[in-house]
């Protein structure tokens, strides 16, 4: 039983290892390409929601409104259809006959790119305003421009409060992408989708998605507390010199000793 | 020649006619879409609640209801939807089971997927909830005599629905919006008509509209109905009338 769905997913002849691979890389591929959309949407809407002027704060509103109450599969639907729509009457507007369309995994970017863009909206904003205003009064007076300021300080203090919220919005991105199958992109569940079919083993192929999904999701996961870690370097309590006792083991973890002034 | 024949798709942009009619097909869709939306999070609520207190309780339940909830928020909705659709029906075990008249009908496998995914991010949202209880109104209970699922009732469970009612309401509004997946396997609901529709007429951008503006509708009532009832849960937020 284990040795044949070893044999079926392996990277025999008969195995579709090679194939999986591929699809978890396309999904890799086209999740991380609509991560960088939603995040320049996030940014331009959370800039947008953060100004002072009224009718970008209005549109940004009804961006993340509309975005956030429809589902997902109408706006990829919306770019799949619509767009071959746009652009076939573009080119017959050129003379230039035909049926143009978008490729999938343009579909799928522009698509998931902008629903989590919504999301990466108030995970920014909010970011943003966590900041507290005294830091930026400071910045102010010690006479920094506003590119400077915005380099400087605002970037990497907002990053340390949006990265929780933006890894929440990677995981929905590489979920959502499992709906650009439906554009015929052949990312995991697609490729799954047609082992099962041409192999009548639906539910072998069905767990093997199972286990590739989690394997994405959980290894993001760890990639992104890691970075968490990394970005809360400076609210890290220091840790304390170990009393050199003759107890324990003699390699407990120390810090690094500073070099003896003699 | 006459004049140009008026047999050609020179359709407009906002075609009034074709929004209506549009409307009107997708109106249809609209039971359905709450049917599923209503069922699955009932049924849902229900699970994740027996599995927060479980989550709470003796070591190899926990750790089930986490391994549960790792799985269940780790993978598409899409996929699960298609395991328990097309997947499970390769043993002949299930196919010959009693149940086998309700996992064969896609509207079955779709609510049973839904209600195990609405389980699974709902029971970490109760587990929040239960968790803000704070330990002295607990206390203050066991002290009046009070316990078992008396304190369950009285105390805990008002104060923690209240503290995971908005963390909840996203998720509802969530699950009418994977509804939509359930048109993936065949079932007619709002974005199976709209699909049906698109690939018939080829003008995405209007039954877009049509459909987005009726899953907006439904999702601000929720709301509505979600903050009326915060409200009503909350009295002490209350301003006082004078």
């Amino acid at each position: 039983m284990l040795a044949s769905y070893l044999t079926l997913i392996g990277f025999g002849p008969q195995g579709w290892g090679w194939q999986l691979c591929l699809a978890t890389l396309t999904t890799l591929a086209v999740s991380v390409a609509a991560y960088i959309v939603g995040l320049l949407f996030g940014t331009i809407g959370a800039w947008a929601k953060l100004s002072d002027l009224g009718f970008a704060r209005g549109a940004a509103d009804v961006y993340t409104t509309v975005v956030r109450g429809i589902p997902d599969l109408l706006v990829i639907y919306l770019f799949y259809f619509g767009g071959s729509q746009l652009l076939t009457s573009l080119a017959h507007a050129l003379d230039q006959p035909g049926f143009w369309g978008l490729n999938p995994f343009t579909v799928g970017m522009l698509a998931v790119g902008i629903v989590s863009g919504a999301y990466q909206t108030e995970v920014l904003r909010g970011a943003y305003l966590a900041i507290p205003g005294g830091e930026i009064e400071a910045a102010r007076a010690v006479g920094m421009s506003r590119l400077l300021m915005l380099r400087r300080i605002i970037a990497p203090r907002a990053l340390r409060f949006a990265l929780p919220g933006m890894g929440n919005v990677w995981q929905q991105v590489l979920k959502e992408s499992a709906l650009i199958s439906v554009t015929g992109l052949t990312e995991i569940l697609r490729q799954i989708h047609i082992g099962a079919g041409s192999t009548h083993l639906p539910f072998d192929f069905y767990i093997t998605g199972f286990l590739l999904y989690l394997l994405l999701t959980s290894l993001s996961g760890i990639c992104f507390r890691g970075a968490e870690f990394w970005t809360l370097k400076s609210e890290r309590r220091p840790t304390l010199p170990l009393p050199r006792s003759g107890r324990g083991l003699g390699w407990g973890r120390r810090p690094p000793q500073r070099p003896s002034t003699t | 020649m006459g004049a140009p024949p008026t047999s050609t798709p020179q359709h407009h942009l906002m075609d009034i006619a074709f929004l209506t009619d549009t409307m009107n097909q997708l109106l249809a869709g609209v039971p359905l879409t709450l049917e599923l939306t209503f069922i699955s999070v009932t049924a849902g609520l229900f699970l994740a609640t027996i599995m927060a207190v479980l989550r709470a309780s003796f070591l190899p339940c926990a750790w089930f209801v986490r391994g549960y909830v790792f799985i269940l928020r780790g993978t598409p909705l899409l996929l699960q939807i298609f395991l328990i659709y097309y997947g499970i029906g390769q043993f002949a075990a299930v196919r010959g089971s009693i149940l086998w008249p309700f996992l064969r009908e896609p509207y079955w496998c779709a609510i049973l997927a839904l209600t195990l995914n609405t389980a699974a991010y709902g029971s970490e949202i109760i587990r929040g909830g239960l968790q803000s209880v704070p330990a002295g109104a607990i206390e203050a209970a066991r002290v009046c005599g009070m316990s078992g699922l008396l304190l369950y009732r009285r105390i805990i469970l008002p104060l923690a629905i209240r503290q995971a009612l908005p963390a909840y309401s996203n998720e509802l509004i969530a699950m009418v919006k994977s509804t939509s997946l359930a048109s993936i396997v065949t079932l007619m609901e709002i974005s199976g008509i709209a699909y049906a529709i698109i690939s018939e007429t080829y003008r995405a951008l209007e039954v877009f509209l049509c459909a987005g503006s009726l899953y907006l509708l439904i999702n601000f009532l929720l709301t509505r109905a979600i903050a009326a009832l915060e409200w009503w849960l909350n009295p002490q937020l209350r301003r006082a009338t004078p």
